[in-house]
């Protein structure tokens, strides 16, 4: 019963921090409204016991994917004015197309066809039950390929969005690695033979 | 425990506010940008919802990834946005028309 009453109170808290996050006029304001999405969802996913992804949603969501557009947004000053000039010319053809959506969905969802009583909930798991444990057990067998390709994918992001947003800055001074290593001994050293000279300077004789 | 249908129309009612979000934000491309994590996250809940229920914890697995594509989409989108704002000043969907021809 409190798992029924807690997934309402969550459900009702995402539709309507989803619904301000679209139409609220600060960017900055969608994007924390959007890490409360996030939140939520984490806390739906807990409910239903999946608690590895609650956590990972929270750990790369909210702390990393979110604090990256609070930072573009806050970085780039936009004129919230103009970008929200004729909102609601399209507000309403949204309306309409989110309706459908929703509608379709819920029907589909009614009419049962999967075959799949869904009425009832899963079976709680027993207690000792880790998902982590269940999920890395698979993740590094069956799908140890497809982990170390997004590995792959996660470095080509990084190396793409730094390379994208790096600029020369003209007048910056900066090592040259390549000519630095290149240098050879004879290009920087340079031998002079000094002959050696008698100091002209008289020295006074002992016996004076 | 939550029935399935209820998972399945509240992940429904996600993805469209967002599909209507996408709508009404259809010039910020900042929000845009925002709509189509919340749409990920709206596919990512069907996947949770019907893993648990079957038991079959291969779709918590397939969660991982998209976790991880749509983490790599958003740093390249926000890194190609910047580079925009840098060029033109304006994150306007409407004074992007260079590829019109």
């Amino acid at each position: 019963m409190l798992v029924e009453v807690l997934f309402w109170v969550f459900a009702s808290v995402l539709a309507v921090s989803a619904l301000a996050m679209i139409t609220v006029r600060n960017p900055v304001h969608s994007a924390l409204l959007l890490v409360l999405c996030f939140f939520t969802s984490a806390a739906i996913w807990l409910l239903i016991e999946a608690e590895f992804l609650a956590v990972v949603l929270i750990l790369v969501y909210v702390g990393a994917v979110m604090v990256l557009f609070l930072f573009v947004v806050m970085m780039l000053d936009i004129n919230i004015e103009e970008v929200r000039a004729r909102v609601t010319r399209y507000a309403l053809f949204g309306g309409i197309v989110a309706g459908v959506v929703v509608f379709e969905i819920v029907s589909v969802v009614w009419t049962r066809s999967l075959g799949l009583d869904v009425t009832t909930g899963a079976q709680a798991q027993p207690a000792g039950y880790s998902n982590t444990a269940e999920l890395g057990k698979l993740l590094y067998t069956d799908y140890v390929y497809p982990f170390e390709l997004a590995a792959v994918l996660l470095l080509i992001a990084i190396v793409a969005a730094i390379s994208l947003t790096m600029r020369k800055r003209a007048g910056l001074k900066q090592q040259n690695v390549s000519a630095q290593v290149a240098v050879r001994r004879e290009d920087r050293v340079r031998i002079v033979k000094v002959e050696a000279v008698r100091p002209e300077t008289t020295t006074p004789e002992k016996g004076a | 425990m939550i029935p399935l249908n209820w998972l399945l129309i509240l992940s429904g009612v996600l993805f469209a506010i967002s599909v209507a979000g996408m709508f009404i934000n259809r010039k910020n491309l900042i929000l845009l940008l925002m709509c189509v994590e919340l749409l990920l996250l709206a596919v990512n809940f069907n996947f949770v919802a019907f893993s648990r229920y079957l038991n079959d914890i291969n779709g918590q697995i397939f969660v991982f990834f998209v976790l991880t594509v749509a983490a790599a989409e958003s740093a390249i989108g926000l890194a190609i946005l910047v580079v925009l704002f840098r060029e033109r000043r304006s994150i306007n969907v409407e004074d992007l028309s260079t590829l019109k021809g």
